[in-house]
């Protein structure tokens, strides 16, 4: 491996041409676009994203092919790529997640060739090293100036953090910024330099508000998520790692978010603080740098309102790129100085083994995120999860899909017991002297099949639909074809 | 006292998914709803779902409360049927008013202990008083059955029936309170307090279930589970009750190994209620943990 060299992107030099362009259509005409090469687009806009649908139609309008997609992830709103793809317009599909009925037409074939599914610091990783080559890079920024000085915060739209673009903006050859909010120069302070960008579109509207940011986030008032956020934070102040100066990341979920809620309560009475927490951002963990109980946080991207104000306004509140967030061959990414992470499972097996990408109907319905990278990188992880859903076992025999080896997985809370990674002696001999109900994984996979029966097992075809990269670059699962 | 009562907790019987989660939170006691939570058109599928939770979920060993609709309904026989044959530990009466009103319950249910070949007398009662009337005939109500285990005080219908509502300090209802637990201790069953059904006001809560412990009440019916964890440690003994209770008893168990009748602990005279109050907290404190 010390003979890989950073990839770089193509050296251009500024003629004092304007960047800014009249319309999408020149931009791709003058970034190149052509058949069969490689676009890029983040995803901090979430459902409310406007612009990589915009961008497609006027690519397919002027009769281009093959093209492959490059995102850091993809969301419902993206559907209309099912008929490029029907076209010939997208070949290729490099996501952390897929959702809705994209991902169902993905999932049952509908794409010749299989996507490749990364992990948020895994996807930096490959851009670094050079396997994903990005061509043009289209992103939409909420403002900036007429030389390419971008942020997350606009007129129109905010997001935030950029980190996802951050990347896209360092390493494709050409650099296409879109954006509603075209401000005076310098935009600062700004997310993406001006040294990185090549062109400027002014749209008349790039986002959806309220796609983009929700509103306050609102804690469960779900019983079951409460007690299971509540005994991951008790898991979490028994083990030593629990001291001044500690660090975190919690997931988005409902019981993740609760856990930070209560974990808070633990650092008020016990009277320490967190060096940093990690992650993305939402307003439970925005509130506790507010209160003075964390000095950092660093963010990659932004969930809400309150943390996109905190984001703008506390000094302490830093944005950090995907890369520095969690690429595995880098000099320490910030992940790997996390204490705790606690993160949530669509399914997870007596070996460990987490899912959070497809649903029990074998459909991708998730994303990647940066699940394998925290539990890969932090000291301890603990995932949240009901024992099942609906009827639906969370605890079950074999995950459908590998997202996060059980390797990396040190504790498993759920409503009905905690089960602790053999691997983990440490924290086992730990738990067991509290009153926490500790019990096998086998005991929990065996009460889950008690209560909700053993399902018929999914249909598959032998066709492989999407390749799914551990972080490090090695495929670690495959999703075959859905007969549903 | 083999059982806490301290909390039961409510769950409507027409959502499968409480039914099958209301384990996990550790009430005492979990009382399956068929009557006021339950609209008309869903009475007979509740009663279908009650019953085959009750026949198929693991409870452990939490005690199982079931809660009927009136037998001036359609449905109580019905309810009383099914939960008989599942095999329910107790069948709790809405808005009992006399000593009749249980033994026209007691008849059915034991009519189909027969029929399901369950023991004569296994199918416990409790009654919940919820009326002017039903507070007057407390005691009358108390010792109506062998089968009751307890008595209950359903304030809502109580207090509208009084002409009045229920405020924070709850006056309106210590007289009913005061007269119900006098009842149950006369007949030797258990005393159980009213819903508080504002689940926002933790507060509020925390200070009526001191009230009602001060009172004598067993416990308290709860309507979320986050209500459970306050009622628990306001009923634990504290660690200075534990101890002085320890104390009597050993002072108690000397006295008798040596003969002795009446004895004293750090000057004060331990008689026989002193004794039963500490076996009473060292009992709470063992069911505590």
């Amino acid at each position: 491996m010390n003979e890989l060299k950073r990839h770089g992107k193509a050296i251009k030099v500024y003629k004092g041409e304007d960047k800014v362009l009249s319309s999408l259509e020149e931009a791709i005409d003058k970034a190149g676009v052509k058949d069969g090469m490689t676009i890029s687009f983040h995803h901090h806009f979430r459902e409310g994203d406007y612009t990589l649908n915009m961008v497609m139609e006027a690519i397919a309008k002027k009769g281009i092919k093959d093209i492959k997609i490059a995102s850091s992830s993809l969301g419902k709103i993206h559907e209309p790529l099912i008929e490029h793809i029907k076209k010939g317009v997208v070949t290729e599909i490099n996501t952390s997640g897929l959702r809705g009925k994209l991902a169902e037409f993905i999932s049952k074939g509908g794409l010749e060739k299989p996507i490749t599914i990364r992990s948020h610091g895994g996807r930096a990783r490959a851009i670094e090293a050079g396997e994903i080559k990005i061509d043009v890079a289209f992103l939409a920024v909420p403002s900036t100036d007429a030389m390419g000085n971008a942020s997350g915060i606009g007129a129109n739209t905010k997001c935030g953090s950029l980190g996802y673009a951050i990347v896209d903006a360092r390493y494709a050859d050409t650099v296409v910024l879109l954006t509603d909010d075209l401000k005076p120069y310098p935009n600062m302070p700004a997310s993406i330099r001006q040294q990185e960008v090549d062109y400027i579109v002014k749209l008349d509207k790039i986002g959806d508000p309220e796609g983009i940011s929700a509103d306050a986030t609102r804690f469960t008032k779900n019983p079951k998520e409460l007690k299971i956020a509540e005994n991951a934070a008790k898991v979490i102040r028994a083990l030593p790692y629990f001291k001044d100066q500690f660090s975190f990341q919690t997931g988005s979920g409902g019981a993740s978010l609760a856990v930070t809620r209560f974990l808070k309560d633990f650092m008020k009475e016990d009277g320490i603080k967190a060096s940093f927490i990690l992650g993305g951002i939402s307003q439970p963990i925005a509130e506790i740098l507010e209160e003075g109980l964390t000095d950092h946080l660093f963010d990659t991207q932004t969930f809400d309102a309150y943390a996109i104000e905190s984001f703008r306004k506390n000094p302490n509140h830093h944005e950090i790129s995907v890369s520095e967030y969690a690429n595995p061959w880098s000099m320490g990414s910030i992940a790997s100085q996390l204490d705790y992470v606690i993160l949530s499972a669509l399914e997870i097996d007596r070996d460990f083994n987490v899912n959070v990408m497809t649903g029990s109907d074998g459909i991708i319905m998730g994303a990647s995120g940066g699940h394998s990278d925290t539990a890969a990188s932090a000291k301890v992880t603990v995932i949240v999860a009901p024992l099942y859903r609906g009827r639906i076992a969370t605890v079950v025999d074999k995950v459908t899909s590998v997202i996060t080896p059980g390797k990396d997985v040190d504790v498993l809370v759920t409503e009905r017991g905690i089960a602790v990674n053999p691997a983990r002696k440490d924290i086992l001999a730990i738990l067991e002297k509290t009153n926490l109900p500790v019990v096998s994984i086998d005991a929990l996979a065996d009460a889950a099949l008690k209560i909700v029966g053993k399902p018929d097992p999914i249909e598959f075809t032998d066709r492989v639909v999407a390749n799914i990269e551990y972080r490090d670059g090695s495929i670690i699962d495959v999703i075959h074809q859905s007969k549903a | 006292m083999s059982r806490l009562r301290r909390t039961m907790l409510y769950v409507p019987g027409s959502k499968p998914g409480m039914l099958a989660d209301v384990a996990i939170y550790g009430a005492d006691a979990i009382m399956f709803d068929l009557e006021d939570a339950i609209s008309l058109k869903e009475k007979d599928t509740a009663r279908m779902l009650v019953y085959n939770a009750v026949k198929t979920v693991d409870y452990s060993n939490t005690e199982l409360v079931c809660r009927i609709n009136g037998l001036d309904s359609p449905y109580g026989e019905r309810d009383i049927e099914a939960m008989v044959a599942a095999g329910i530990h107790v069948i709790r009466l809405p808005k009992t008013e006399t000593a009749q009103d249980l033994h026209d319950v007691e008849a059915l249910i034991e009519k189909y202990e027969k029929k399901y070949n369950r023991e004569i007398g296994s199918v416990r009662m409790m009654a919940a008083i919820e009326s002017a009337l039903g507070i007057i005939n407390a005691y009358e109500i108390a010792t109506a059955s062998k089968r009751l285990i307890g008595i209950a005080i359903g304030a809502e219908d109580y207090v509208t029936n009084l002409k009045t509502k229920r405020s924070p300090s709850g006056v309106e209802i210590l007289y009913a309170r005061s007269q119900l637990l006098n009842a149950a201790r006369a007949a030797g069953i258990a005393a159980l307090d009213t819903v508080f059904s504002d689940i926002n006001d933790m507060e509020g809560f925390e200070n009526e279930v001191r009230l009602i412990k001060q009172l004598g009440f067993d416990g308290k019916s709860v309507i979320n589970p986050k209500q459970i964890p306050v009622v628990h440690a306001i009923y634990k003994p504290t660690d200075a009750e534990v101890a002085h209770a320890k104390a009597v008893v050993a002072a108690i168990e000397e006295a008798e190994a040596k003969g002795y009748g009446v004895i004293s602990l750090k000057g004060k005279m331990v008689d026989k209620p002193i004794v039963e109050r500490a076996e009473r907290i060292l009992e709470l404190s063992r069911l505590s943990e």
